[in-house]
């Protein structure tokens, strides 16, 4: 019948493709002990699952083509070496199989993924989820940022958190697990990475309109880049340079932009949207849904709906004029 | 029909003693005059047209959820695609979800248990056959209610409806109710037919029909019954929480006010695992009876399948939390249901064993059903294989909530239980239509379906382990998922249209398809031995049964009075039917 072998090669080749999982927030491209941890064993039950797969085709196959022979090359066709190969098959290898695995995931791979008790790690950052962004805080320092966590590169940092509204999912995979961020229960994951560099990551739990565009990143950097950027964020907002920028900073005040949004060193107080203080030392804006360009920034000031649909932050009543006084203020914010 | 047609038939001339046995027949006399044309369907409590009612109402929502996965697999195809926005594709992934469990899967295989529960066990109908009626309705209904919220807003929570998501204060709309209000309609129908089907298949089975010699699928569709009667309280319990959290100012899942949303995962997975088999087991029963009418031998391992069944039931009811392992939880209690989890997985591998050793050394006959039925164990084996990795928690832990459990659920539900449904289509429509469907077109539409759903299907395998979320309706350019995702578009399609010629086939074969006589199959159960479509009364005379495959003893008797040899009941049928 060809059409088996037809049916056969698109399957493998579709399969194929299928191993091939790659990019950048792949599982199968970790960059830190658990998340190797994790891959190693994933690989070895695919190893295994292949096999079971292969078995049972291989009979399935058997059975369909030779109708009414004998019974299989090896183990005859007597009931009794049929029922036995079903019992060894169907039972014992299978028992034997999830036990090994039962023992291996619980010894080793739990020891490596196992939240760190907090005094065991170098630092610890509280990460807040809200619909739809992430809040970054810096225990111990008043920096606060969104979105866009620093790390420093080779040191193991424990990620505590926690959930605003629902439940979303905190999960870079290629640093480690996913942690469930719920509201009122916080969770912990340690997370570390081998490299400098910029980790992607998703929101992973259905958390409404906007689940899709709920991302976070990580940057691994050296830990003197690190620390300077730490020093930077806890500093409160750089004095506005031109006139221009005084004039959008009066202007962000006196709209409702500071009943939403932090600027520190101002008067800005409001904790519903991000920490704005160092803005401009992000890449991206709105969870990373947009770049943080001149552009952009305008578009989404005026009209962030259309930027990203649904979120939290209202179209407002600007004119040409405030918004480029805006702007011109934000864009200053490093 | 009678016996004497049924010999009449097989072209014996017998006095046999099965006439004997005839009862008188019961004479309508003085009985309301039963309306006609469509009424009759609507005032039915014939098991049989309640069962035709339910797997046209079914295969209707069916075709509505599949064109919504049609639509989201369309969004999905290329990376930043702007088709449609976020509020539309969450309304469509909580409609499709929804839709494929509550208003497809599970009832249909209530509608196939209705036709066939009594004609396989011997009985003249159900055991409370108003209540049958009412079950139906009720299931109606719960899909009206529900898809009526597409005149305001659809629910936008997903088919699980997580809290506080589904709360008020974030998802006011009345999609969420509706939502409520079909979990408590269609449930309280499964409830009432699963009420019904246990009484029936205790106490209303032919002579001689022992527990251990009812056929595989009335089994399961027993076994279907226990689990929902367990598992639906829970989830109507859920429900009903949820609806006076949002309506009348209880907390029990509101953090803010004490609650706790993980009771409700709890709650909504106390149902929900059972929940997958209930629709997987009646689909096991199916091919476990097409399997060995196709092979032309019997069943190996009757009651290793039967016992299996049972346990893969019992564990399903332990299982539960391997939903919620990225919360927060103590090691042990993750253990305990990795472990439990795996448990079910070796009934299930003795399943698939013993479905093996049926087909080898087989007669086997390639119809279609076959084709069907074979594909399952090997489909299935992929959906279980991925379960047992997710069920190993850290490896959920970076899986869970990706398209790797999107890959799985479908292996499961769609290369398990639906392959599993299309068999049964197959294999019974010629008893209940008295046409066969066509062979030519049924093997293209399997092909097509086969193909198109791998294609669909395994690659988001992938995507799941390169990062992708489930749940998504947008992702972008640079994230490496785009090719992922227009197989699966372009596999999608495939499938539709394979799904579609099945229908067709339907549709041509009502009208011109081969007459298929009582018993085109030869096949091992009761309901071949009365007439294609079976008379209002199923059957005049009911045979003793002697073993789990009556009719084959029924046909051997008969040969054996002719005085042919008994042996040549196994042999493969003439090609009359094909
Ligand atoms: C009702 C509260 C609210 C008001 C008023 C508001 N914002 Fe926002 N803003 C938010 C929220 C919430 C977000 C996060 C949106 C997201 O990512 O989904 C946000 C995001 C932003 C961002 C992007 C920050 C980042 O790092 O992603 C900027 C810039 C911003 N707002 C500027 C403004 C300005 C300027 C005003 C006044 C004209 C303003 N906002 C008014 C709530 C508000
Ligand atoms: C025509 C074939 C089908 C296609 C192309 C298809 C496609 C999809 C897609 C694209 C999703 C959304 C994934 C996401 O965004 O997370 C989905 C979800 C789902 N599908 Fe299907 N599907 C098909 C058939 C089925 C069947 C037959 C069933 C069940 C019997 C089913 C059950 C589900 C469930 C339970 C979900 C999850 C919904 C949720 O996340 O709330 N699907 N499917
Ligand atoms: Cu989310
Ligand atoms: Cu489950």
């Amino acid at each position: 019948m060809p059409l088996w072998r037809a049916a056969w090669l698109s399957f493998t080749l579709v399969g194929t493709l299928a191993l091939s999982g790659c990019g950048q927030q792949s599982t199968l491209d970790p960059h830190s002990e658990p998340a190797r941890q994790i891959e190693t064993l994933w690989w070895v039950m695919l190893v295994g699952s292949v096999i079971a797969f292969g078995g049972a085709c291989y009979l399935l196959v058997i059975a369909w083509r030779r109708p009414e022979r004998t019974g299989l090359p090896v183990v005859g066709d007597s009931p009794r070496a049929i029922e036995a190969t079903v019992a060894v098959f169907g039972i014992a290898i299978p028992v034997v199989a999830l036990i090994a695995l039962f023992v291996y995931s619980n010894v080793s791979v739990i020891q490596a993924t196992e939240p760190p008790a907090p005094e065991e790690t170098a630092m610890t950052i509280e990460v807040t989820g809200s619909q739809w962004w992430w809040q970054v805080r810096y225990p111990g320092t008043p920096a606060i940022t969104a979105n866009e966590i620093h790390i420093p590169v080779n040191t193991r940092v424990n990620i505590v958190t926690e959930a605003e509204d629902v439940i979303h999912s905190f999960w870079i995979p290629q640093l480690n697990r996913k942690v469930d961020s719920l509201p009122g229960k916080p969770n912990r994951v340690e997370i570390f990475a081998d490299e400098p560099g910029r980790y992607l990551g998703s929101c992973a739990e259905f958390c409404g309109v906007q689940h899709a565009q709920m991302d976070v990143a990580v940057y691994a950097d050296t830990p003197e880049r690190f620390r300077a950027w730490l020093d930077n964020q806890a500093r409160p907002r750089p004095t506005p340079p031109t006139p221009l920028a005084r004039k959008g900073e009066q202007v962000f005040l006196s709209k409702q932009c500071a009943s939403c949004h932090t600027i520190r060193g101002t008067s800005a107080r409001g904790e519903v949207g991000p920490d704005l203080t160092h803005l401009k030392s992000r890449e991206t804006l709105g969870a990373l849904t947009i770049p943080n360009r001149k552009g952009y920034l305008a578009g989404w000031v005026i009209d962030p709906q259309t930027m990203k649909e649904g979120t939290k932050m209202p179209a407002l009543d600007i004119t040409g004029p405030e918004l480029q006084a805006l702007v011109e203020y934000l864009e200053r914010l490093r | 029909m009678t016996t004497a047609e049924y010999r009449a038939q097989e072209g014996t001339v017998d006095p046999g003693r099965l006439a004997e046995r005839a009862r008188p027949q019961i004479v309508e006399r003085g009985l309301p005059r039963r309306p006609g044309g469509w009424l009759q369907w609507l005032t039915t409590t014939d098991h049989k047209k309640i069962g035709i009612l339910y797997l046209v109402a079914t295969f209707m929502f069916f075709v509505v959820g599949g064109v919504e996965a049609l639509m989201m697999r369309l969004q999905l195809g290329a990376a930043q695609n702007t088709i449609m926005d976020g509020t539309t594709y969450n309304g469509l992934v909580s409609l499709h979800g929804t839709t494929m469990i509550f208003l497809f899967v599970v009832p249909v295989l209530a509608g196939f248990g209705n036709y066939l529960v009594p004609l396989m066990i011997g009985a003249r109908d159900m055991a409370f056959p108003r209540l049958n009626a009412l079950s139906f309705w009720l299931f109606v209904f719960g899909g009206i209610v529900f898809y009526m919220s597409l005149f305001f807003t659809p629910p936008e929570a997903g088919w699980t409806s997580y809290t506080p998501l589904s709360d008020d204060a974030f998802l006011p709309s009345g999609g969420v109710d509706a939502w409520i209000f079909l979990v408590h309609l269609t449930g309280l129908s499964s409830l009432l037919g699963a009420i019904n089907f246990v009484a029936t298949i205790h106490n209303m089975r032919a002579k001689g029909m022992g527990l251990g010699r009812i056929p595989l699928f009335v089994w399961t569709i027993l076994v279907y019954s226990y689990l929902l009667i367990i598992a639906l309280p829970s989830i109507a319990a859920a429900a009903t929480m949820l609806l006076t959290d949002r309506h009348f100012g209880t907390a029990f899942f509101d953090p803010t006010a004490g609650g706790d949303p993980l009771l409700w995962q709890h709650l909504f997975w106390f149902f929900g695992h059972p929940e997958v088999y209930i629709m997987i087991l009646p689909a096991f029963g199916i091919i476990s009876e097409v399997l060995p009418v196709f092979a032309r031998k019997p069943i190996f391992g009757y009651k290793a399948i039967a016992g299996a069944t049972a346990a893969i039931a019992f564990y399903a009811l332990l299982v539960w939390a391997h939903h919620m392992f990225t919360t927060p939880t103590a090691t042990v209690v993750l253990a305990f249901f990795m472990l439990s989890s795996f448990v079910v997985a070796i009934p299930t591998g003795i399943k698939i064993f013993n479905w093996l050793a049926t087909l080898w050394r087989g007669t086997i006959v390639f119809r279609t059903p076959l084709y069907f039925a074979a594909a399952l164990p090997a489909l299935f084996v992929i959906g279980g294989i991925s379960g047992v990795q997710l069920a190993v928690f850290p490896v959920d832990w970076q899986l869970h909530d990706t398209y790797f459990v999107v890959a799985h659920l479908h292996y499961v539900l769609f290369g398990g239980s639906v392959f599993g449904i299309f068999a049964g289509l197959y294999y019974w429509f010629p008893k209940m239509t008295g046409r066969l469907l066509s062979e030519g077109i049924g093997k293209l539409s399997f092909w097509v379906m086969f193909v198109g759903f791998n294609l669909t299907f395994l690659v988001q395998h992938s995507a799941g382990l390169s990062g992708m979320p489930r749940r998504i309706y947008w992702y972008p350019e640079d994230a490496g998922w785009e090719a992922f995702n227009l197989i699966s578009t372009i596999g999608s399609f495939m499938l539709g249209i394979g799904v579609m010629i099945t229908l067709v086939n339907v549709g041509l074969s009502l009208r011109k398809g081969k007459r298929a006589g009582n018993d085109p199959w030869k096949g091992n159960t009761l309901e071949w031995f009365t007439q294609s479509p079976p008379p209002e009364n199923n059957f005049d005379v009911i045979p003793r049964v002697r073993s789990v495959e009556p009719m084959k003893d029924i046909r051997r008797e008969i040969l054996e009075r002719e005085g042919r040899p008994a042996g040549s009941v196994a042999q493969p049928m003439a090609s009359r039917a094909s």
